[in-house]
């Protein structure tokens, strides 16, 4: 492999970074408030905007896969060791892993629970399951289970980022920032 | 003699034939009322697990038919829980004031082929509206079916209220679909 001479993120690796962690930041609080709601208009609406997002997300990361394999990310910096390195790696998968998963279970517990997902309320997406009750309630649960690996990996992610920052004082999370420049 | 016969025997048939045409007995397990709306764009529908109607139809003489169909509103079925419950609220159907939705026909017109239109009054949350209910009918083995939908206005009937009045996230429009199953008397 031709050594990697990167030393930063493409803008578009960066906008994408940021533009889907305020997403998820956001998807995460309404999802956790939304589902305490008793039955209002309100709640509904919350309900769409949220599957509208999950859609807008799933999508986003996909194209975020797309770009991350056209365009190498800088390397890990020298003074990482193997479980470093591996655990780096490990946690960087899991996120893409969980970043599909999670609107994908999403949208079949709302094809499960009977309710089609419609895209902006324009674009309905295809109910790949048939309605059953027992099903929603369990890929509810596996939507729930996800999310809070999310939220352990996540604080795994940033606890990272900070200690490469602080401790490490390295540029891991220095080059992900939208100022910094190649 | 022989035309005394035949005569009596076309005469015999037909009043066989008129006798069994009429269906008057509803057969509930191979019934159905269901509903459809429109909710931010996505199509939401559920049904009424109980109703009763009786109805007296012959094919030969739509005109003089007659139906009447009572529905059991707490027995609705929105697809979970929590819609169940709160559509029998005041704000909804009010189901321990009102319990049931009844369609009464007033008069029925033959459009040709299996096509009919049966005009009534429906009642919904103590508010009667006249409407006009196109139905399709099919004989099966001595089962008449009838087939059809009916759109209807929520609003007009009060059929949510206070928050839910607006029809920006539950649309207006409700389509009441149904079949009816009768048994040939």
């Amino acid at each position: 492999m031709a050594p990697n001479m990167n030393t930063h993120y493409t803008a578009t690796a960066k906008a994408l970074h940021w533009g889907i962690a305020v997403l998820i930041f956001g998807m995460l609080g309404l999802g956790f408030y939304m589902t305490g709601l008793s039955l209002s208009p309100t709640k509904l609406q919350i309900y769409s905007w949220h599957k509208w997002a999950g859609v807008t997300i799933f999508l986003l990361v996909l194209f975020r896969l797309a770009w991350r394999i056209g365009h190498r990310p800088p390397e890990l910096p020298q003074h990482m060791g193997a479980i470093e390195r591996f655990a780096a790696h490990a946690g960087h998968h899991l996120l893409y892993v969980l970043m599909l998963a999670i609107p994908l279970s999403g949208w079949l517990m709302s094809s499960a629970k009977g309710i089609q997902t419609v895209w902006f309320g324009v674009l309905p997406l295809p109910d790949l399951l048939d309605k059953d009750k027992a099903l929603g309630d369990l890929l509810q649960t596996m939507h729930l289970s996800l999310n809070l690996i999310l939220i352990a990996v996540l604080l795994g992610h940033i606890g990272a980022a900070l200690k490469h920052h602080f401790f490490d004082k390295d540029d891991v999370l220095t080059r992900m920032l939208p100022r910094s420049r190649p | 003699m022989k035309r005394f016969a035949v005569a009596l025997f076309s005469t015999l048939a037909f009043a066989t034939a008129a006798h069994a045409a009429e269906y008057g007995k509803v057969l509930l397990e191979q019934s159905r009322i269901g509903f459809g709306y429109q909710q931010m764009g996505v199509s939401m529908d559920g049904s009424f697990k109980q109703f009763d109607g009786q109805l007296r139809f012959d094919p030969a003489a739509p005109e003089a038919a007659s139906a009447v169909v009572e529905v059991e509103l707490a027995s609705i079925d929105t697809g979970s829980d929590e819609g169940d419950e709160e559509v029998a609220a005041k704000t909804w159907f009010n189901t321990a004031a009102f319990p049931k939705a009844r369609f009464e026909s007033t008069g029925v017109k033959a459009l040709g082929g299996n096509s009919y239109e049966v005009a009534g009054k429906l009642t919904i949350k103590g508010t009667t509206r006249d409407v006009v209910v196109p139905a399709t009918f099919t004989e099966q083995g001595g089962t008449g079916v009838f087939d059809g939908t009916l759109t209807i206005k929520r609003g007009d009937f009060s059929v949510g209220e206070g928050a839910w009045k607006a029809f920006d996230i539950v649309a207006n429009d409700v389509s009441i679909n149904f079949r009816i199953a009768a048994a040939a008397q």
